[in-house]
């Protein structure tokens, strides 16, 4: 199926009561609490696999003058040392999967130089250590401030760096109300829990990785081509993933490194990151430095918007974050410029996290509207209800279904919005309280993704693709889909995914997971059910497929019997189509926010906060809710704490691991609701869903921080907003208000 | 991690002599800190001798009145202790201020004595660090060091003490006792335990080699309100960037009339100024003391606001004692 036009009536629209919404619990949840569920490192198939450590370069940039691996290839139980010197030969880099231990030149702290595999793990990060590399090194460049000056328009990714409409700088000057602010947010790692890990095996040509990764088919194509073999001798597998948050969309070292050393042994070979390896080792989200600027009447009205955003990306790469992408959909103003630009530096490749783009881009955006409303005192749902546009401001399309306002409106009501009081003006002993919102946006798009069902003789449906579920919830909503689609309780749909040895599937990113799979699920079902009436020669038009049978005219026949002693197959498939291009494809959303700030200390502690949110068709209420929470608690980690520390003098992150890089621990984690809008998105997918896994972490962290300047009337504009920075402004606050008494 | 042998004695007299014996030997307990220091190859003890089956894991009274901590006594036990919680309450709120719930459940009194610094390039062996590897420098001074100390630190070293419990038992005047493998025993007055770095900042203790902590003592109740304020960046889960323990008698008006002040996140070391305590009780005023506890301090760049919020920490410290 192509998406060229709205879906229509489907069977998924008949059954208000149905499977598909349910807040049915995960199928896999049981296997993942009571550690059955095994991860790539956990996988028990293969047989005595060796175990590899990566050896990273401790400079940022220079080259390696000698490596000395006596010792290490000495030491207890070693069985190989790669380095450059004897590494296999590697095809070209596809996307951002490079070949490893290439020559000399070393570019980031971290880069792999070597890499021992021996018969323990605890004997391979030994001998590892034993590695003696000596580096010729030059000082690194690991500051984006200080390298503005050299900052390029990188090429474009999905879309370009650039777009304007109309005169912005004319419009802006003319503007009777400006606003021109420059928001930081600092590099972020995942911090996912599962790390990085492989289990590459060999048998002839062929290779099976074992390994965490969250789009199986993107990965196939470009280790094969890394490898010079056809797609099909690369087989992934991930069954099950404990966290990606972008960091497993594309194969890692560790896992061109397990592949490469299991050729070289002949053996399988089973590598994990360290925790610290994690920072350097694989991509992280790199810093931002965006310019907002906002020309408005004085009623709040936008005549001229801009958005420029610079980010940093690993030498050769150009990689860049799409911060004011979103910035081209959201609001009206007749005159507007986005721009993004990169300058390459000695960091670690960064690479998409959660909501690439969106999740740092509105914790600008967003406060800037929030400054501006302040400037001309008006509230800021208003604001934003003033600039509402009647389509896609840039595309000039409209959009799918846009329910930006009905969330804020019923956010407000829910949240309580009206007790918000001035800036400053509420306390509640040693603390102040603040409320504070923002509009959420995050891009819907549908990807290619296909899918198989087999309806067996038993009565049992096997579903088949490459999808994968990274903690969402994906086993669960896809049984969901096919048992509505059947008429067939969730106990009798097996859901097998995870593995290229499926039909091709979009995998987990981008929040096109549920939908691009679910949908090529749909049509697959669709299909079958098509052929079951056929076999049993039932009419179609009253066909009901409920309860294991499919009821059509006067006759009810059992799907067993339908599948027949073979059983029945059938695949579907998914394309985006002109649809596209027609509509603008978004969900939207709306964040409430109340903090507490320490008067005497400067803590910042979230009180409570809702999220509420429109995704089109629910598929399950409880996936869908622990999504959007999830979201809004990285919202909160990069309001609050978030903050990979890079110092400049080694392009080395400082804080690197969980207990000196702060992501939200429970007690940060008050009463956090989401709800979600009625909604159906016929130019969307079939399913009518849009999606979810990255909504709730755009524009959250603006909620608070806009919070923060509620409650204390200082506005700090470098992410996290930790106690350090808003201690000079409730100084400076203090020493006014003493001055004045 | 290097390979070690692992030694688990049944005595406090096995394990003295195997320390003394053993070159480069490690006690451990709870495993907390070392296990992660060992991963990284900061410390790469040749035997680790396991300490968990020495009968030291008992809290009991002594003739004094005070309370005899075994080494052994688990940070959650120990903050869950009736007299502790009744009568060390700064002990008590410090305990459960650290770390987590996980983490108190196995670390131990002597083990948490002895915790190492955070300071990140401490646990980065591609940087220099005197601490880890003396004589190379110190990669914190014109580094980030938003977590460093800003009191009594040296060109050498400005890393703190992270622990919690440590700036209660420097409040409470605890004492640490040790047994040798020569059947000696010492007592440490806590304030003499913990060291300034001045140019050996990888002496820590004033523990000799091969000395074992065996208990902590504290001293007879301090009457008073009991404190523990601690400021950090999230709510569970991380090291203070400055924490105030304080013990407050009231006299005539509110007043204070005697006061113990210790503070954390500023130093190597717990960090106590009695002379800003009896500032604090002549003149009632939080910056009176505070401009004596600070008078020294001195900021390295990212933890230069250290320095007012220590301040500010110790005037909410007094505002609630007085309102307590």
């Amino acid at each position: 199926m192509e998406m060229n036009q709205p879906i229509g009536q489907t069977p998924l629209d008949g059954r208000p009561d149905g499977l598909v919404g349910r807040p049915v619990d995960r199928i896999d949840g049981r296997l993942k609490v009571t550690g059955l569920a095994p991860y790539a490192y956990e996988t028990q198939a293969l047989r005595n696999p060796a175990y590899g450590f990566i050896v990273e370069a401790r400079i940022a940039r220079g080259g390696i003058r000698s490596i000395d691996t006596a010792a290490a290839r000495l030491a207890p139980g070693v069985i190989h040392v790669m380095t450059h010197e004897n590494v296999p030969a590697q095809g070209e880099r596809r996307e951002q999967v490079w070949p490893q231990l290439q020559g000399t030149e070393i570019r980031f702290f971290g880069q792999p130089v070597a890499f021992v595999v021996a018969e323990t793990f605890e004997q391979a990060r030994a001998a590892a250590a034993l590695v003696a590399v000596q580096y010729d090194a030059q000082p690194p460049k690991a500051s984006l401030k200080d390298a503005l000056g050299e900052a390029y328009k990188p090429k474009p990714a999905q879309t370009d760096p650039d777009s304007q409409a109309g005169d912005f700088e004319g419009a802006f000057g003319a503007a009777p109300v400006q606003l021109d602010v420059t928001y930081t947010t600092p590099p972020q790692v995942h911090a996912q829990m599962e790390p990085h890990a492989t289990i590459a095996a060999w048998d002839g040509d062929k290779v099976v990785l074992q390994t965490a990764n969250q789009m199986l088919n993107r990965g196939q194509k470009s280790l094969a081509g890394l490898l010079g073999l056809p797609p099909e001798n690369v087989r992934l597998v991930s069954r099950y993933i404990g966290g990606g948050f972008g960091s497993k969309l594309q194969v890692q070292p560790e896992g061109v490194l397990a592949v490469l050393a299991a050729k070289a042994i002949g053996r399988p070979v089973k590598v994990a990151m360290t925790r610290q390896q994690e920072f350097h080792c694989a991509s992280h989200r790199t810093g931002t430095i965006q310019r907002v600027r906002l020309g408005a009447d004085r009623d709040g009205r936008l005549s001229a918007l801009a958005h420029e955003s610079w980010s940093d990306a690993t030498p050769g790469d150009q990689f860049f974050e799409t911060s004011a992408n979103v910035t081209r959909s959201l609001y009206a103003a007749p005159h507007r410029l986005t721009r993004h630009r990169i300058a390459n530096l000695n960091v670690p490749v960064t690479s998409a996290m959660r909501a690439p783009g969106e999740a740092v881009g509105q914790l600008a955006f967003e406060c800037a509207m929030d400054e501006l409303a302040e400037q001309l005192g008006i509230d800021p749902i208003e604001l934003r209800v003033r600039n509402e546009p009647a389509e896609d401001p840039e595309k000039k399309v409209p959009f799918t279904v846009r329910q930006l306002v009905p969330c804020m409106r019923e956010g407000a009501r829910l949240f309580g919005w009206d007790k918000r009081g001035d800036a400053g003006s509420r306390r509640e002993g040693r603390f102040m309280l603040g409320m504070g919102m923002s509009a959420a946006a995050r891009l819907n798009p549908l990807m290619p993704s296909a899918a198989r069902v087999r309806l067996g003789p038993d009565g049992y449906l096997t579903v088949r693709m490459a999808m994968t579920d990274i903690g969402t919830g994906t086993y669960t909503i896809l049984a969901q889909i096919a048992g509505e689609m059947m008429g067939l309780p969730v106990e009798r749909i097996r859901v097998e995914i995870g593995d290229t040895a499926y039909p091709m599937a979009a995998g987990s990113g981008g929040s096109f997971g549920a939908g691009s799979a679910g949908s090529a699920l749909y049509v697959a079902c669709d299909n079958l059910r098509q052929a079951l009436l056929k076999a049993g020669d039932l009419r179609p038009d009253d066909a009901v497929f409920a309860d294991g049978a499919v009821r059509a005219g006067n006759r009810t026949v059992t799907l067993a019997e339908l599948a027949g002693r073979d059983g029945m197959e059938a695949a579907g498939e998914i394309k985006p189509g002109s649809l596209k291009e027609r509509y603008s494809h978004y969900s939207f959303g709306a964040h409430f926010a109340e903090v507490a700030v320490d008067a005497d200390t400067g803590e910042v502690r979230l009180r409570r906060m809702l999220g509420v949110f429109t995704g089109g068709r629910i598929l399950n209420a409880k996936t869908a809710r622990s999504q959007a929470i999830g979201g809004m608690i990285f919202g909160v980690g990069a309001a609050l704490m978030e903050d990979g520390v890079l110092d400049p003098r080694y392009g080395s992150f400082v804080n690197r691991d969980l207990a000196e890089y702060h992501v939200p621990a429970h007690a940060d984690v008050p009463e956090i609701e989401a709800v979600f809008l009625p909604e159906r998105d016929d130019k969307a997918n079939p399913l009518k869903s849009k999606g979810l896994g990255e909504l709730g972490i755009c524009g959250a962290g603006a909620a608070l921080a806009n919070a923060v300047y509620n409650a204390t009337c200082v506005r700090v504009r470098d992410y996290p907003l930790t106690l350090d920075k808003l201690l000079p402004g409730l100084e400076e606050r203090e020493g006014r208000v003493q001055r004045r008494s | 991690m290097k390979a070690f042998t692992y030694e688990r004695p049944d005595s406090v007299a096995a394990a003295a002599s195997l320390a003394a014996e053993r070159p480069n030997a490690r006690l451990i307990a709870g495993g907390t800190n070392l296990l992660d220091l060992m991963k990284l190859q900061i410390e790469t003890p040749t035997t680790l001798i396991d300490v968990n089956r020495l009968p030291l894991d008992q809290v009991a009274d002594t003739p004094e009145g005070g309370l005899r901590v075994g080494a052994l006594v688990r940070n959650a036990d120990l903050a869950a202790h009736p007299r502790v919680r009744k009568e060390y309450g700064v002990l008590a709120k410090a305990l459960l201020a650290g770390a987590s719930g996980q983490l108190r459940n196995k670390a131990t009194t002597a083990g948490n004595l002895l915790q190492r610094t955070r300071c990140y390039y401490f646990y980065d062996t591609s940087k220099p660090c005197n601490k880890r590897a003396p004589g190379s420098g110190c990669a914190a001074i014109g580094g980030y060091n938003r977590i460093m100390a800003v009191l009594g630190a040296s060109e050498s070293c400005i890393a703190t003490n992270p622990s919690d419990m440590n700036v209660a038992l420097r409040a409470l005047d605890a004492t640490v006792e040790t047994a040798d493998a020569g059947g000696g025993a010492r007592t440490i007055p806590i304030a003499a335990f913990h060291r300034l770095p001045g140019d050996t900042p990888e002496i820590e203790t004033a523990l000799r080699p091969g000395e074992i902590i065996t208990a902590v003592s504290l001293p007879k109740p301090v009457p008073g309100i009991h404190l523990y304020r601690k400021v950090r960046d999230r709510a569970s889960y991380a090291f203070a960037t400055v924490s105030v323990a304080a013990i407050v008698a009231k006299g005539d008006g509110g007043r204070p009339s005697a006061a113990r002040l210790a503070f954390g996140g500023l130093a190597h070391k717990p960090w106590r100024d009695e002379t800003a305590e009896r500032i604090l009780v002549e003149t009632g005023s939080a910056d009176a003391a505070a401009d004596r506890v600070l008078a020294g301090a001195r900021g390295y760049g990212s933890n230069d606001f250290k320095i007012p919020l220590a301040r500010r920490t110790l005037r909410a410290v007094m505002d609630e004692a007085a309102h307590a």
